[in-house]
């Protein structure tokens, strides 16, 4: 299937979504829906990385905390769209993944996985001391009624937001996965000294795809002062964003771009179910336990059950 | 094609690994079109010195010249698209990708690099280096299917499918078969021949280099002990001493 | 801020005795991370662990916190060796350490700081002893022996672990692991063997780390986290698996550590640490010992 094709069905998938949601007309619908929708974002980021070049960021909290601080800052000095603060946040976020990757991807693969959570740690230091976004506190943000040009709640523009982030990370994880640029990632997980010797220029593709990753996850961590309207430190730092945006790879599978969407959907959805009825910390824990059955007992995913 | 123009000069190469001198101010020079084979005992430095032409390893002095332009400070990618290709000693194929995909990779980051290639000719291509090494059957498999002996001619393969002018040879046929040595070696002789690549070969087997080359370089322990016709070298004192121990 | 000599010297005393803890909290990384290259970031879990168990034995029986830890260290070493049976058998067999590997531990981490959170809830646990609380006091230095006792267990854990690797064939065998698989097979022993053992003997120190760790500080399930920077910049920093570099790398840390919050506050303290890290992988990944 051609690209463009691939991005009709999907923009044909987004729209019976969206549909559908209008249908329910329950303002937690879109709050779940929301969460789930994220949640694609994420986890189709992580896999740019850490799916198609092996190599594993545990720093997804510190990447969602770029694009939800830089749209607290923007929140507090400008009236800029969210659309324009999307831009920024991913833009931002893609810098500081080129940055830790260029400082730290030259050493063996599992240096820039520590480094990573390291980072992390790092920039919830420089938050929680910052006190113009709020410091330890946190920040409140008011999130407007509803949008007029559009005649919708704000939960639904934000639904819809994520909606479209959804579609353009998850056309571009296929994107790269059919081209040459996905070839070369493959090689890099393969086996980097072959792939060098066969000409791939590994520093720079592992460098494109931290900031591909890293971009993707400070978009989806934009919109977060919005749908929360609380923002702080502990909560964005929390460490079942990682756990999620890893798991949901992993059980969907990494091998194709299907897998975080699998991933996302099945995890996403038993969370806000386990939250409702047993609570979060369970939920959490199925989460914990799932990613090790699954890289212990099917290191194909889901994904790998219908493949020979 | 096989002018007395060197294609490569390497001159006052040293490599050290902390305190332990792996290569010691080595001086080589390869003519374009030429068979060399180049031989030591086991950790004598031919790895290392194979890393170091190739980009792999930096070395702290001295320097390599491909084609007369120095290579100081090119990583091995930038190696592998002027023309300069290897194949690895243990076989490092692609695991996930099929054999086919296995070529087309040097096809899509060197070959492609210097002059494009439509699509449909880059699928034949991989399909002609498979049918050369005698893979092409096994197209879509993956590495893993594949038996010794055909997974160092898919790592031969692939170091062509990057056109190289300078081919690299670290192979290792301990445990091939005398027949599978011979093929390997037809293939190579035949490459040089017919497309004129130079090939620099690092190999154990005494038989199988001695047939290949017509040069022949000898390190011991870091240094190059001898360098000249084959026949001679093999005669030279310090030589039997390294191989058959002192 | 005023940086007066008092100050700054118990700083630089309190960030010595800290730094020994923060050796023997490394420890059990730089014999997996450092010798076995097992990128175990669930080590600070394992910890916890610990700290909970002399917590649950000090509460409710009265028990010695670094006495329960020692009872504790078989089944501690028990833990450690299934783990790694797990993952040789799911992972390093299958050439997949990195990416699924990787991921296996962070699952690990995971899951014993939730059942922690679901067990004993986010508050602050801590336990008594009787050398909680009294402080030596030498001029206008103090030596608080709930830093000092830590200090010198953590002394004691290391020539221990030094003379049975340095001694004995095992021992020997775990450190030529590191270097020389291939030689090991030659000699006979199966190196799945034996990292098994030396990965069960870096869980076994995580009993006698918390139990430290709980002397020091009052815990809570998360503060887990706060560890794995600092271990992993001690350890690089230590030069991967030397002994002698891993303690010189943790009182450089503590000292550090110590002078930060003293002078900029607590909060910034966390930041050192990973900092210092960030810094180490960046532009000195083979340790201050390590040649460059």
């Amino acid at each position: 299937m051609k690209n463009p094709l691939f991005i009709l069905w999907l923009i044909v998938a987004a729209a019976l979504t969206f549909g559908l949601a209008r249908l329910v007309d329950n303002a937690y619908f879109y709050f779940a829906g929301y969460v789930v929708l994220q949640y694609i974002v994420l986890s189709t980021a992580w896999n740019i990385l850490g799916g198609y070049t092996g190599y594993v960021n545990f720093g997804i909290p510190a990447f969602i905390a770029v694009g939800a601080y830089s749209t607290v800052v923007l929140h507090k000095t400008t009236s800029l769209p969210l659309v324009a603060m999307i831009a920024i946040g991913g833009a931002l976020s893609a810098l500081l993944g080129v940055g830790t990757g260029y400082l730290t991807l030259r050493l063996r693969g599992t240096f820039f996985s520590i480094a990573t959570l390291a980072m992390a740690v790092v920039m919830q230091t420089l938050v929680t001391n910052w006190d113009f976004v709020g410091g330890s506190r946190g920040a409140y943000i008011i999130r407007p009624a509803t949008v007029q040009y559009l005649g919708i709640n704000y939960i639904e523009y934000l639904f819809l937001i994520m909606l479209g982030l959804s579609i353009f990370a998850v056309a571009t994880a296929r994107a790269i996965e059919k081209s040459r640029l996905g070839f070369g990632f493959a090689t890099i997980r393969d086996d980097e000294l072959a792939a060098e010797a066969s000409g791939v220029p590994t520093l720079k593709l592992k460098l494109i795809a931290c900031g591909l990753s890293g971009g993707f996850m400070g978009m989806a961590g934009s919109p977060l002062p919005y749908y929360v309207t609380y923002l702080d430190p502990a909560s964005t730092f929390s460490l079942s964003y990682a756990v999620n945006t890893i798991a949901m790879p992993l059980i969907g599978g990494t091998s194709s771009w299907l897998g975080p969407i699998l991933g996302a959907i099945l995890l996403g959805t038993l969370q806000q179910v386990a939250t409702v009825t047993i609570s979060s910390a369970v939920s959490l824990l199925i989460v914990g336990v799932l990613l090790v059955f699954f890289v212990i007992v099917a290191p194909k995913g889901i994904l790998g059950w219908f493949q020979k | 094609m096989s002018g007395a123009q060197p294609i490569l000069q390497v001159s006052g190469l040293s490599k050290r690994f902390g305190g332990f001198v792996a290569l010691a101010d080595i001086e080589l020079e390869v003519k374009a079109g030429e068979r060399l084979g180049l031989i030591g005992p086991n950790g004598s430095g031919k790895s290392t010195l194979v890393n170091c032409l190739c980009g792999t390893l930096r070395n702290e002095s001295g320097t390599v010249r491909f084609q007369g332009q120095p290579m100081d400070g090119l990583a091995a990618h930038q190696r592998t698209r002027l023309g300069m290709a290897r194949s690895f000693q243990l076989p490092r194929p692609f695991g996930t990708l099929t054999l086919a995909e296995n070529l087309r990779i040097p096809l899509l980051y060197a070959v492609q690099t210097r002059d494009s290639m439509p699509e449909a000719a880059i699928d034949k291509r991989c399909m002609d280096l498979l049918r050369m090494v005698g893979l092409h059957e096994k197209a879509t498999r993956l590495p893993k299917d594949l038996t010794q002996i055909e997974m160092r001619k898919l790592e031969l393969a692939r170091a062509m499918a990057a056109e190289p002018k300078l081919l690299i040879a670290d192979e290792s046929m301990a445990g091939l078969s005398n027949q599978e040595v011979d093929d390997i070696l037809a293939l190579l002789v035949k490459l040089n021949e017919e497309q004129g690549i130079t090939i620099i070969l690092i190999e154990h087997i005494m038989r199988a280099v001695l047939s290949f080359s017509q040069r022949l370089v000898v390190l011991v322990a870091g240094r190059k002990i001898a360098d000249g016709d084959p026949r001679d070298v093999v005669r030279q004192d310090d030589v039997v001493a390294a191989y058959l121990g002192s | 801020m005023d940086i007066s000599f008092d100050l700054l010297g118990n700083a630089l005393v309190s960030g010595l005795l800290l730094g020994g803890f923060y050796a023997a909290v490394t420890i059990g990384i730089s014999i997996s991370f450092g010798m076995l290259d097992i990128v175990n970031i669930a080590h600070p879990a394992f910890i916890l662990l610990g700290s909970y168990i002399a917590y649950i034995m000090n509460a409710n029986f009265g028990f010695d916190p670094i006495l329960t830890a020692i009872v504790a260290m078989p089944a501690f070493y028990a833990l450690g060796v299934a783990i790694y049976h797990i993952y040789d058998v799911s992972f390093e067999r299958r050439g997949d350490t990195a990416l699924r590997g990787l991921s296996f531990f962070f699952g690990l981490l995971f899951i014993t700081e939730v059942a922690l959170t679901l067990v004993f809830g986010v508050d602050y646990r801590l336990v008594e002893a009787v050398y909680i609380g009294p402080t030596l006091h030498f001029g206008v230095i103090d030596l608080p022996l709930r830093l000092l006792v830590p200090a010198l267990v953590s002394v004691a854990l290391m020539v221990c672990l030094h003379l049975y690797l340095s001694r004995t064939f095992i021992g020997r065998a775990v450190q030529a692991v590191a270097q020389d698989p291939l030689a090991l097979r030659l000699m006979a022993a199966d190196p799945s063997r034996i990292k098994r053992i030396a990965f069960g003997l870096s869980i076994a120190t995580a009993s006698l780390a918390g139990a430290v760790l709980i002397i020091i500080q009052p815990v809570e399930p998360s503060i887990g986290r706060e560890y794995i920077g600092r271990i992993f910049a001690i350890c690089v920093l230590g030069g991967l698996g030397s002994f002698a570099g891993t303690l010189v790398a943790a009182i450089i840390l503590g000292v550090m550590e110590n002078i930060t919050a003293t002078f900029f506050g607590p909060s910034w303290a966390p930041a050192v640490a990973f900092g210092f890290l960030l810094l180490t992988l960046a532009f000195r990944p083979s340790g201050i010992f390590g040649r460059a």
